[in-house]
């Protein structure tokens, strides 16, 4: 999208990753390049393994075997080189998982501190510039408990932005969140993607996979069955089990 | 109740002096507990090994046992602990109250750290936050928030305890004061009547005063 360096370095790379739980193949010979400022959406029906990629990338489920690079860099196995590569790769959850004991600015500004040693005040000035990038700066004194899951959602962006990450990952955002409050989060991610962010985000939301995503990635049974463009994808998909769930998603 | 009367200064000093003991042993044991179960949980097998070690033998021996080892047992083999104001038993005594109960708070901490959801933990570390700042910074503080009516449960145990410290000779304890009570005459009743009361004077206002903390580190939930 934005500017390509000289020498072409994908942002992600997966190389021959396979993961089970227990007997379940759940990620199976997984290959990936994901270029920077590239918005991949990962789509496919529950069970298919896509969330499991996306923690894969941050190391969050350990890997069987294979290979797993951000930026060039191998992903340690564990302790503080593991921590490092981390804070350069924002994360959203499902459900949030703002701490829950910490205001909101505070959420903002505690990987800073900690991890980049930046100082409180700069903390806080760059944190609450991003609550109001997200919209919530006036909320900046509360507790997580105290605001919408929209809300906490943004929030959870806000505080992954804050460590001025590579890349972003995001796992089913809005599947925690009540119909109304979808869109606020999603058009918070739109605006990310326009910003040039490199991104890959495990949804279901087809609308944002349409309007803001340079690829779609379709899995089913831990593998990746389909790589294309959004219009592509939906358009034409070149496999049954594609087409068996759009099928299924875009009927209603 | 004469005893009590007529004895009032030692009852005082005795009552100072299982105050002292109780604030040193609650202090250590808090802090190694803390450790301990921090141990238990950590992604190290060698640390992990030596909480649940540490656990076994103390939680699963009588206190009576551990804190002869530590008075009498030790010293056999040139472990001497210094003398505090002239009493060689009152290092021992603490040393081998907080042994013991730290495995007790140990387990109640790590209760509490179960008790956190786990979503804290991930968030944290994916955030970039060592295993230590994650449990320092995230999950300890929402873990004690839990923790606190049974680790004043543990506490307060201890407290009681530390009369078996008496027992065997920390002179200006307060269990103590009553064998010198009985030496002077005065009846067992009486006397062991108005120790039981100087406990109470403890360990009451510890139990209200974990009350107020439980309720003014709620309010934030």
């Amino acid at each position: 999208m934005s500017t390509k360096p000289m020498i072409r370095m994908p942002m992600i790379r997966m190389t021959g990753v396979d993961k089970h739980f227990g007997d379940l193949h759940v990620l199976r010979d997984i290959n990936l390049e994901v270029e920077a400022g590239q918005v991949v959406v990962v789509l496919g029906p529950s069970g298919s393994g896509k969330s499991t990629l996306c923690r894969a990338i941050n190391r969050l489920e350990p890997i069987d075997s294979g290979e797993i690079a951000i930026d060039g860099e191998l992903l340690p196995a564990e302790g503080k080189a593991l921590a490092g590569l981390r804070a350069d790769v924002g994360m959203v959850f499902q459900s949030f998982n703002l701490f829950a004991h910490k205001t909101i600015l505070e959420n903002v500004t505690l990987a800073p501190m900690k991890v980049r040693g930046t100082k409180k005040a700069d903390a806080e000035k760059a944190g609450l510039a991003l609550l109001e990038r997200v919209g919530i700066a006036n909320q900046k004194d509360k507790y997580p408990a105290q605001l919408s899951g929209g809300q906490q959602q943004r929030v959870a962006i806000a505080r992954a932005l804050a460590m001025k990450p590579k890349v972003m990952l995001f796992d089913e955002p809005t599947s925690a969140l009540d119909p109304e409050m979808v869109n606020e989060v999603l058009d918070v991610m739109t605006t990310l993607a326009a910003d040039g962010m490199t991104m890959l985000v495990v949804t279901h939301e087809m609308g944002f996979a349409r309007r803001a995503a340079n690829r779609v990635l379709f899995m089913a049974d831990g593998e990746i069955v389909e790589d294309a463009t959004p219009e592509t994808f939906f358009t034409s998909p070149t496999t049954d089990r594609a087409k068996d769930f759009l099928g299924k998603i875009l009927t209603h | 109740m004469d005893a009590l009367i007529a004895e009032f200064p030692r009852f005082v000093g005795g009552f100072l002096g299982t105050l002292r003991l109780c604030l040193f042993a609650a202090i250590g044991a808090l802090i190694l507990g803390t450790v301990l179960a921090a141990f238990r949980v950590s992604p190290v097998p060698p640390l992990r090994f030596v909480g649940q070690a540490w656990v076994t033998v103390f939680r699963n021996s009588p206190l009576v046992v551990t804190l002869f080892i530590f008075a009498f047992g030790l010293p056999q083999v040139g472990i001497v602990f210094p003398t505090f104001g002239g009493n060689a038993f009152f290092w021992p005594g603490v040393a081998g109250l907080i042994c013991y109960t730290a495995a007790f708070v140990c387990e109640a901490v790590r209760s509490g750290i179960n008790s956190v959801p786990p979503g804290q933990a991930e968030a944290a570390r994916a955030v970039g936050l060592t295993f230590q700042q994650t449990l320092g910074t995230v999950v300890l503080p929402q873990a004690f928030r839990t923790v606190v009516p049974p680790l004043g449960s543990v506490i307060i145990a201890m407290i009681k305890n530390s009369a078996i410290v008496g027992a065997f000779g920390v002179t200006g304890e307060l269990f103590s004061v009553d064998a010198g009570n009985t030496a002077l005459g005065y009846s067992a009743l009486s006397s062991l009547t108005g120790v039981a009361i100087a406990y109470l004077v403890i360990t009451i206002p510890a139990g209200i005063a974990l009350g107020v903390i439980e309720r003014k580190i709620e309010v934030k939930r």
